[in-house]
C-alpha cells in the first residue's frame, strides 16, 4: 500500500520545496521506493533544488494528456537509490490538471512505489487542491510569522473539508507540522513565535523543526537537498523529521539557543 | 524614561511575539468558526431566504435555521422556518438534496 503524502502550506516562500526534497531523499535514503512529484504547474522548481533540471524531457501534464508515459517522464535520481523525481510542466496552463488525470497518474504510482511526496504550489487554487486532493498524510509547512500561521490553519481547514478523505467520509488526512526557518535565538528575544506558540494555535502534532540556515541556500544553488549536506543543522533537521515520520522516538533538536563553546565558535559548526 | 519605565513594561520585542500570538488566536479562532461545516454563502443565503419568506409572513431572523450536512456523495441542506403561533407552533421543514457529483 502506497502512501501519499503533500507539504502544503498556503503560503509561498516558506520552504515547500525544500521540505518535498529532503524530505523524499531522506526516505529513499532509509530504502523506501519514494517518488516525489512537482505539482507547481508553471513554476518547475523542483527539478532545480533536486539537482535534475538538466535531465527533464516529460513532465507531469505530458503524462496526464498521454503524451508519454510514466517510464519516460519519471527522473531517477543520481545520487540516492530508491528515488524519482517527476517533474512539473513549464509550459502548459492549469486546468490541464484534472482530478482524474491526477488520480490515473497516482494510481499507476502506487503500483511502484511506497511513498508519493506531493510538493504543492502556494495558493489554494486547483494545483494546490489538486496537490492535498488524494493525500493520506500532510506536511503543513509553517513559518513562525503571523501570515504563515493563519494561511497553514486555512490549509488545515481544506484538508479536512475538501480532500478525497473528507468527501468520501474516511478516516481523515494525518496532519504534521513542519516549523522550518526556525530562529531560536529570535523567539527566545520574543521578537518571534516561539514552538509552542505556533504548536498552541494550530493544535497539530509537530513532526520537526528546520532551522533557518544558510546552507539551504547553499545546497539549492548546488541542486543537492539540504538533507544530504553532513554537518548542517538544517539537513540534520530533516534527518531527524525523516526518522520520526517513520516512527522514530526522537527529541526535537535546534529549538534552544545553543551556548556555543569556545571550540566551536573558533571552528563554526554550522 | 525613568527607571520605572524599565523595570515594568515588558520589553518591546517580548510583546512583538506575544502580539503576534493574541492577534493569531482571534482570527484563526473566528476563521474556524465561519468555515465549520458551513460554506461561504450560507450567510447570504440565509438573508435572502428570510427577505422572501417576511414578503408572506412575520418571522425574525432567530426563526429560521440554515443547516448544510454531509451523507455520502450528498450534500443535504436543510430550512428550518418556525411560523409565528396563528398557526399553533407550526415548524416546517424544507428539504434541498443537492447532488455534489461523486455520489
Ligand atoms: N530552513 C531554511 N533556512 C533558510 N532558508 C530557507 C529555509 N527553508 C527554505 N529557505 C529558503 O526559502 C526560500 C523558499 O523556499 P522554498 O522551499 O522554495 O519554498 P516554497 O516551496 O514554500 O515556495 C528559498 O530561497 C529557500 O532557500
Ligand atoms: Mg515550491
Amino acid at each position: 500500500m502506497a502512501t501519499v503524502i503533500v507539504v502544503t502550506s498556503g503560503k509561498g516562500g516558506v520552504g515547500k520545496t525544500t521540505t518535498s526534497a529532503s524530505f523524499a531523499t531522506g526516505l529513499a535514503q532509509r530504502g523506501y521506493r519514494t517518488v516525489v512529484i512537482d505539482f507547481d504547474v508553471g513554476l518547475r522548481n523542483l527539478d532545480l533544488i533536486m539537482g535534475c533540471e538538466r535531465r527533464v524531457v516529460y513532465d507531469f501534464i505530458n503524462i496526464i494528456n498521454g503524451e508519454a508515459n510514466l517510464n519516460q517522464a519519471l527522473i531517477r535520481d543520481k545520487r540516492v537509490e530508491n528515488l524519482h523525481i517527476l517533474p512539473a510542466s513549464q509550459t502548459r496552463d492549469k486546468e490541464a490538471l484534472t482530478k482524474e488525470g491526477v488520480e490515473r497518474v497516482l494510481n499507476e504510482l502506487r503500483q511502484n512505489f511506497e511513498y508519493i511526496v506531493c510538493d504543492s504550489p502556494a495558493g489554494i487554487e486547483r494545483g494546490a487542491l489538486m496537490a492535498l486532493y488524494f493525500a493520506d498524510e500532510a506536511l503543513v509547512v509553517t513559518n513562525p510569522e503571523v501570515s504563515s500561521v493563519r494561511d497553514s490553519d486555512r490549509i488545515l481547514g481544506i484538508l479536512a473539508s475538501r480532500s478525497r478523505r473528507a468527501e468520501q467520509g474516511e478516516a481523515p488526512v494525518k496532519e504534521h507540522l513542519v516549523l522550518a526557518r526556525y530562529a531560536p535565538e529570535r523567539a527566545d528575544r520574543g521578537d518571534m513565535l516561539s514552538v509552542e506558540d505556533v504548536l498552541e494555535i494550530l493544535g497539530i502534532p509537530l513532526l520537526g523543526v528546520i532551522p533557518e540556515s544558510p546552507t539551504v541556500l547553499q545546497s539549492s544553488n548546488a541542486g543537492v537537498p539540504v538533507v544530504l549536506e553532513d554537518g548542517s543543522d538544517a539537513g540534520a533537521a530533516y534527518g531527524d523529521l525523516v526518522d520520526r515520520f517513520l516512527g522514530k522516538n526522537l527529541p526535537h533538536r535546534f529549538i534552544t539557543t545553543q551556548k556555543k563553546g569556545f571550540l566551536k565558535r573558533l571552528f563554526g559548526g554550522g | 524614561m525613568g527607571l520605572f519605565d524599565n523595570i515594568f513594561r515588558p520589553s518591546p520585542n517580548k510583546s512583538s511575539a506575544a502580539l503576534a500570538k493574541e492577534r493569531l488566536q482571534i482570527i484563526v479562532a473566528h476563521e474556524r468558526g465561519s468555515r465549520r461545516g458551513s460554506p461561504d454563502y450560507l450567510p447570504a443565503l440565509k438573508k435572502e431566504l428570510l427577505e422572501v419568506v417576511r414578503k408572506y409572513v412575520p418571522v425574525d431572523q432567530s426563526q429560521i435555521k440554515v443547516h448544510l450536512d454531509r451523507e455520502g456523495g450528498y450534500e443535504v441542506l436543510e430550512l428550518n422556518i418556525t411560523l409565528p403561533d396563528e398557526e399553533p407552533q407550526s415548524r416546517r421543514g424544507l428539504e434541498i438534496p443537492r447532488n455534489t457529483g461523486q455520489g
